[in-house]
């Protein structure tokens, strides 16, 4: 039921072009910050408007579409925006991560191991690692240039001196095959080792109009100290629906006494675990 | 034996305006040299032009590197001329607020330079941190605190923790003692005067406060409009200023 007043996935062929341009780049430099002209969408800033201008430039009739919203297939923000390429290109959708060709996420990478031929498009609000530390563009952008990386740890050693331990939880930088320091979006450090995946990693700012990607198989370092080595981090709980041990879990508030219980943050992940016949403790 | 810096014919001009005209000087290792001069006499624009802040119309500014001997800091590659800025060269600004990250605690102001050069063990960065937070005399119990809550004074030594860490061998100072009341200053230039002499340093000290010149500089460069107008050791200099200006400016100073 494409709506025919609308181009193929809502922007036009030399836009489409421009961002692949943008794209082709990002995957040339893994991690470099590619500036593009990023477009007024029907969406607000902050709902995801540089990943679904990725997504709509990469998308193909033949392809299959995923969105996920903190992992989840069911959220508005993964609703409408599923709905958005349902209706402006037509293309077939599914919530099964194998299925899916082109997988469009905020704030998780699924748990499910990606493979070749699969896109990840991630939203980003906030592409610039260095921002929070150093707010001139013009020196955030010398420093990629130089490779001058010393004020990262600065923010790491800020937060060992306060909480005694890396604190940073989500959006924890990464230095790219030994060179750019990149944002992975804030993704769950838990997320940070499977960033060295098969599948091709993109990554849209749409208010703050960059890309940049990460090819597959590319080497993925999370900073950190000798003596205060990266630990990826979850509650320390089984999924109280399907029993899996090994996912990223959200803390769900049940009652108003203290009653709480954790899920699975990957639907998908946790809908096939339970189609398989596991149970978790708070499975009804 | 060969300077540590060695300035040529350094000038800048802002547009009809003279910055600084055909400064040229020497300075060798462990020296300090002491620029004075009214405001507007040239003295930061050149201290800004030494340090690469400023790019000068015309001149050499030769440093002696480590690695490869003497070399022209101005026609240095950029990457080049920034790491020689972490490393070999240090600059301490007349307002700490400057120099410093405000948002980042003390430990991490002082480590940032380490870890802009590589060191990447926590422990060892922040027990350098604190080993020179002593030398400055700030406590241990500040490491973790921001430098907004600190004074003025301790600002400064804060400032000047960060940017010795790493062991400079040439240190610029912009009116290091500027803003400050004259029992803290009294201080903090004697505590400038031990650490010059315990590391050897070399610095060039920019100021119109002639008593900080007499503590703290072996020469002294006297500028007016733009141009060096006397130099010499700095006693001879302010105990027999021969050009008038010079005279002007020891006689205006309050004797009490």
């Amino acid at each position: 039921m494409t709506e025919q007043s609308y181009n193929f996935a809502y922007l036009d062929e030399q836009t489409k072009r421009m961002i692949r341009r943008a794209i082709l780049k990002g995957l040339a430099i893994p991690g470099y910050q590619v500036p593009f002209a990023s477009r007024e969408m029907p969406t607000p800033y902050g709902w995801g408007t540089g990943g679904v201008q990725v997504s709509a430039a990469t998308l193909t009739p033949d392809d299959t579409f995923k969105v996920i919203d903190q992992g989840a297939d069911d959220t508005t923000n993964a609703v409408s925006i599923r709905r958005f390429f349902e209706r402006t290109a037509g293309v077939a959708v599914t919530t099964k991560t194998s299925e899916a060709t082109v997988i469009q996420t905020r704030h998780r990478i699924p748990e499910e191991p990606l493979t070749e031929g699969q896109i990840l498009v991630y939203q980003v609000p906030i592409p610039e690692p260095l921002r929070f530390l150093e707010p001139r563009e013009t020196e955030t952008r010398k420093m990629h240039a130089l490779e001058e990386y010393g004020l990262m740890h600065v923010k790491l050693y800020e937060d060992i001196a306060r909480h005694g331990h890396i604190a940073t939880s989500y959006a924890y930088p990464v230095k790219v095959e030994e060179r750019y320091v990149m944002d992975p979006s804030p993704i769950p450090k838990f997320d940070n080792p499977k960033l060295e995946m098969a599948a091709i990693q993109l990554f849209g700012a749409g208010r703050e109009q960059r890309i940049y990607a990460i090819p597959p198989y590319t080497g993925i370092v999370s900073l950190d100290f000798e003596d205060h080595p990266f630990e990826p981090t979850k509650a320390d709980h089984p999924c109280g629906l399907c029993g899996a041990a090994d996912s990223y879990l959200d803390e769900v508030i049940t009652d108003d006494a203290g009653g709480r219980m954790f899920v699975c943050s990957d639907t998908d992940y946790c809908e096939s675990r339970r189609a398989q016949g596991h149970r978790g403790k708070d499975a009804a | 034996m060969t300077p540590l810096l060695s300035v040529h014919g350094l000038t800048k001009r802002y547009g009809a305006h003279l910055g600084c005209g055909d400064v040229s000087f020497d300075l060798f290792p462990g020296e300090v040299l002491g620029i004075v001069g009214e405001s507007g006499s040239g003295k930061s624009t050149l201290l800004n032009c030494l340090a690469g802040h400023l790019p000068p119309d015309a001149g050499q500014v030769i440093f002696d590197t480590r690695a490869d001997g003497q070399r022209d800091v101005l026609t240095m590659s950029e990457p080049e001329r920034r790491m020689l800025g972490r490393t070999d060269w240090a600059f301490v600004h007349q307002h700490a607020r400057d120099g410093l990250r405000m948002g980042v605690s003390a430990g991490g102001n002082v480590g940032e330079r380490l870890m802009a050069v590589g060191a990447r063990n926590y422990g060892d960065i922040r027990d350098s941190a604190i080993d020179w937070l002593g030398r400055v005399e700030i406590s241990e119990t500040r490491v973790d605190d921001r430098p907004t809550t600190f004074s003025g004074g301790m600002q400064q030594r804060l400032q000047i923790a960060r940017n010795l860490v790493t062991g400079p061998r040439l240190v610029f100072m912009d009116e290091p003692t500027g803003g400050l009341d004259v029992s803290v200053q009294a201080r903090l230039l004697d505590l400038l005067r031990g650490l010059v002499r315990d590391m050897g340093l070399s610095a060039i000290v920019v100021t119109h406060d002639l008593a900080v010149v007499r503590l703290l500089a072996h020469r002294l460069m006297v500028m007016k409009d733009g141009h060096v107008v006397e130099h010499g050791l700095t006693d001879q200099v302010l105990d027999d200023p021969q050009h008038a200006y010079t005279q002007l400016l020891v006689s205006s100073v309050l004797q009490v």
